[in-house]
């Protein structure tokens, strides 16, 4: 299972309380692990990624295993930490004041 | 007895109010969605308790949630277990999906518009502004957005479709305003379901007769000195708000960026009635409920200081229909008052006496039902209000 941890606010639109754990099925990479919290809670499509391009937002941040994989490829496979499930992968809302 | 629902938006949630018909006690509930911005929350008119809410976040972007019970629980459109997978086998989940139309079938509207550079820019997608439910079928809104276009919904905000024939208007020409490129007003005539005005910030006002395939401008008799290089271009005005009385759809009451303005011909022609207004700029205007004549207006000091002339806060009424206007100030600050009241934020009820309601930047609602010989603030310490709509129960 593929843990996720949601910012607050996507917890309240998603209707759940803690992390997120999710099967993966296929290489477990960014793109994989967003198609599959958005078929769980499809609410949360268009918050993190565009609708149609999937291009991430800008305020939006991917860290896993004290990195900051906003910027990688969504296709590039995620550490071993996350696919085991020993790691979550953070989605977290970026620091931009208000 | 009657009751009042007040919906507020403000910049940290949304707010409902509850009153019974005295409107002297109220119940505040809130903040709904908390955190977030509320654009504007619209009840149905065919349904009282069909409620659409705009939730925005520069964080994750756009969310519609619907209520179909007065405001007691919400859900984005779309998003129950029988309603999450699509055909294809992937997640709907279409409610915040405002994808702007390019197809040929309507003709491949206009991609750009101006830039504050004087560019040309793509049409980008960036919140709902302002939501208008049919006046007769609860399961459709109309949705006025950022950058200015306006959606439509006949599936109660399952999914939402751009009425392009809008952009064809010239939109070239259309700009920023300071808030961004918005369609803010839908002004929908109950006599004549095919007709539908829009206004814009930077456009001007905009009209259909055709149930919104075909648009006009309709901006003849404004004048932007100091905003236009043509004081009386055909588009590129930033009007604020736009009002009519639904017993005389012809007459329409204009707040532009400077100037109050009224159309004694749907649109065909607009004439200032500022009179002795302390200031013409402004941002809402409002029509009371059972007079068609009577006009309220917050004078501003000016667009670069958004604020109250002399920090008092006065609402001007008019019972002329403009050009002679009195203030309005029991119960409002007359000193140290530096709040702004945006131009989704007053409204009238349809009680009588007429309830006049307005919420300010400062985190005010005040309310009166006197026709606005008095007031008296619901709530006092709300985030900035952006919005405030009634229902008369």
């Amino acid at each position: 299972m593929i843990r996720i941890i949601l910012p607050q606010h996507l917890r309240t639109l998603a209707r759940v309380n803690g992390e997120v754990a999710l099967e993966v099925n296929g290489p477990v990479t960014q793109r994989a692990v967003l198609d599959a919290l958005e078929a769980h809670y499809p609410m949360l499509r268009g918050t993190i990624r565009d609708h149609v391009t999937h291009k991430r937002r800008a305020f939006v941040r991917f860290f896993a295993c004290e990195q900051d994989l906003s910027h990688e490829s969504p296709d590039m496979p995620l550490p071993d930490a996350i696919v085991t499930g020993s790691e979550p992968f953070l989605i977290v809302g970026a620091m931009a004041g208000g | 007895m009657s009751s009042v629902r007040v919906l507020v938006g403000t910049r940290k949630g949304a707010f409902i109010l509850t009153s019974d018909g005295a409107r002297k006690r109220w119940d505040v509930q809130g903040p709904h969605f908390g955190g977030w911005e509320l654009y504007h929350l619209k009840g149905s008119p065919a349904d009282p308790n069909r409620l659409y809410a705009s939730q925005t976040s520069s964080w994750f972007g756009q969310v519609i949630q619907r209520s179909d019970d007065g405001g007691k629980t919400w859900s984005a459109p779309g998003t129950k277990p029988e309603d999450l997978m699509g055909s294809d086998g992937m997640p709907k989940g279409e409610s915040n999906m405002f994808l702007y139309d390019t197809s040929a079938e309507t003709g491949k509207p206009l991609t750009t518009h101006q830039h504050y550079d004087g560019s040309q820019r793509p049409w980008e997608f960036k919140r709902v502004w302002h939501l208008e439910p049919s006046l007769t079928d609860p399961d459709t809104v109309y949705a006025g957005v950022e950058d200015a276009a306006l959606f439509r919904s006949t599936d109660g905000g399952h999914t939402w479709h751009e009425l392009a024939g809008l952009r064809e208007v010239k939109g070239n020409l259309w700009q920023p305003g300071a808030g961004g490129m918005c369609l803010h007003t839908v002004v929908l005539d109950r006599t004549n379901p095919q007709r539908i005005y829009i206004a814009i910030s930077a456009a001007g006002a905009f009209r259909t007769d055709d149930g919104g395939k075909t648009w006009r401008a309709i901006n003849r008799g404004l004048k932007s000195q100091f905003e236009l290089p043509d004081p009386d271009a055909d588009v590129g005005h930033c009007v604020h708000n736009i009002t009519m009385h639904a017993s005389r759809p012809n007459v329409l009451f204009m707040q532009k960026h400077w100037d109050v303005l009224r159309s004694d011909d749907a649109g065909g022609s607009w004439h200032e009635i500022s009179g002795n207004l302390p200031s013409d700029f402004g941002f809402p205007i409002a029509v009371h409920a059972h007079e068609p004549n009577t006009v309220y207006v917050v004078p501003i000091k000016s667009d670069s200081e958004h604020y109250p002339p002399e920090g008092k806060l006065r609402v001007y009424r008019s019972r002329t229909g403009g050009n002679e206007w009195k203030a309005l100030t029991e119960g409002l600050p007359q000193e140290n008052c530096y709040v702004n009241i945006l131009r989704d934020a007053m409204t009238v009820d349809q009680l009588d006496p007429c309830g006049i309601y307005f919420g300010t930047t400062g985190g005010q609602v005040y309310g009166s039902i006197d026709d606005g010989d008095n007031w008296a603030p619901i709530v006092r310490d709300l985030p900035a209000v952006l919005s405030v709509e009634v229902q008369t129960l």
